[in-house]
């Protein structure tokens, strides 16, 4: 590697990621059998598939970063709830439909954005995941904004729960882009960009889909922040007693 | 109206210079939401490289009660299958 990096800072890192990715795919599971047409669940299905798959990658990376014998299984199985560091936005309740496609969509316009400038990390084992990444990232976006488009400037009774989800989630996009220690560290190594970088691109798209779907554009509002550092919502909790619960109750049973 | 999606049918081309074979239905409200629908429900396990919907009621399907005019009197026309061409060593199998 070209710079010396902060290990226990890439580590951290990683683990942003890849925790965006596990749990995000873990409420996007939630939907795998109660979707309102089959269609959808299937899609659904298939994206909560892809952000796993994903957070493999990335935990895998952030156990072998860190050199201490764990694994990505340990990783999403065996930390407790202020061990994890994805964005509040990610753990939030699915709601109704709309509430879990606004989710979505906010996400995925900053995933696409961050995976795009990962292509060209100074680690080439990150720019490979992001390679990986990119294009099944892209194709959520396109789904999610096509969708918030459709029931956003649908039905009265869309257009409603549509504003609605998108009021209850911006008081939560804010966190994507704060900069802390160990995103500079990552930005000085060329590892990663720093998260503010990502606004410009990210606002673009969501105004654009925003406009379209005949929503309004909250403006500025007040920032939830805390879970990058490990500093969670009440859901995440729910969330690991489900998911983590087969291997805690029998630890290292396998399939 | 009705309140459910109209069907589409669903082609899938497997590779590149085979022909778009049918594959199954689904619902969606239009066109391009069919395409994503099919994508996701028919090409997950790498099937395709081409997709095509039709909505299922431009699709006109020939009567079954009439498959008798139809089909059967082909039934006994042997001859028009080229199986009575000798057929010379060197061009191999057909």
């Amino acid at each position: 590697m070209a710079r010396a990096v902060d290990q226990a800072a890439f580590v951290e890192w990683l683990q942003r990621v890849g925790d965006n990715a596990l749990i995000l795919g873990h409420r996007v599971s939630e939907w795998c059998g109660h979707s309102p047409v089959l269609e959808e669940d299937i899609a659904l299905a298939n994206q909560a598939l892809d952000l796993i798959g994903q957070c493999q990658l990335w935990l895998g990376l952030a156990a072998e970063v860190e050199g201490k014998g764990r694994t990505a299984d340990n990783l999403a199985y065996l930390r407790d709830a202020a061990g994890f560091r994805n964005l509040l936005l990610v753990e939030r309740p699915n709601g109704d439909f709309g509430q879990t496609l606004m989710r979505q969509f906010l996400f995925d316009a900053f995933h696409l954005e961050l995976m795009q400038a990962l292509k060209t990390s100074s680690d080439p084992r990150v720019a490979e995941i992001a390679a990986k990444a990119e294009k099944e990232v892209a194709y959520h976006l396109e789904r999610s904004a096509d969708l918030v488009i459709r029931l956003g400037d649908g039905t009265a009774e869309s257009h409603a729960r549509m504003e609605k989800a998108l009021k209850s989630h911006w008081p939560y996009v804010g966190e994507m882009f704060l900069d802390d220690a160990v995103d500079a560290a990552m930005a000085e190594a060329g590892i990663a960009p720093l998260p503010s970088s990502l606004k410009t691109g990210w606002e673009r798209t969501v105004s654009t889909v925003l406009t379209e779907a005949t929503l309004t554009h909250p403006g500025e509002a007040f920032v939830h922040k805390g879970g990058k550092r490990g500093i969670h919502t009440e859901h995440l909790g729910f969330i690991l007693a489900e998911m983590q619960f087969l291997q805690r109750a029998y630890p290292g049973a396998v399939w | 109206m009705s309140s459910e999606w109209p069907l589409w049918e669903i082609f899938i081309r497997g590779q590149h210079g085979l022909n778009h074979r049918h594959v199954g239905s689904l619902h969606a409200p239009d066109a391009e939401m069919a395409i994503r629908n099919a994508r996701d429900v028919y090409t997950r396990r790498n099937e395709g490289v081409s997709i095509w919907v039709v909505p299922s009621n431009s699709i006109t399907a020939s009567s079954p009660s009439e498959k008798g005019p139809l089909f059967e009197p082909s039934n006994s026309k042997v001859y028009r299958h080229p199986t009575f061409f000798d057929i010379p060593e060197e061009v191999g199998h057909m």
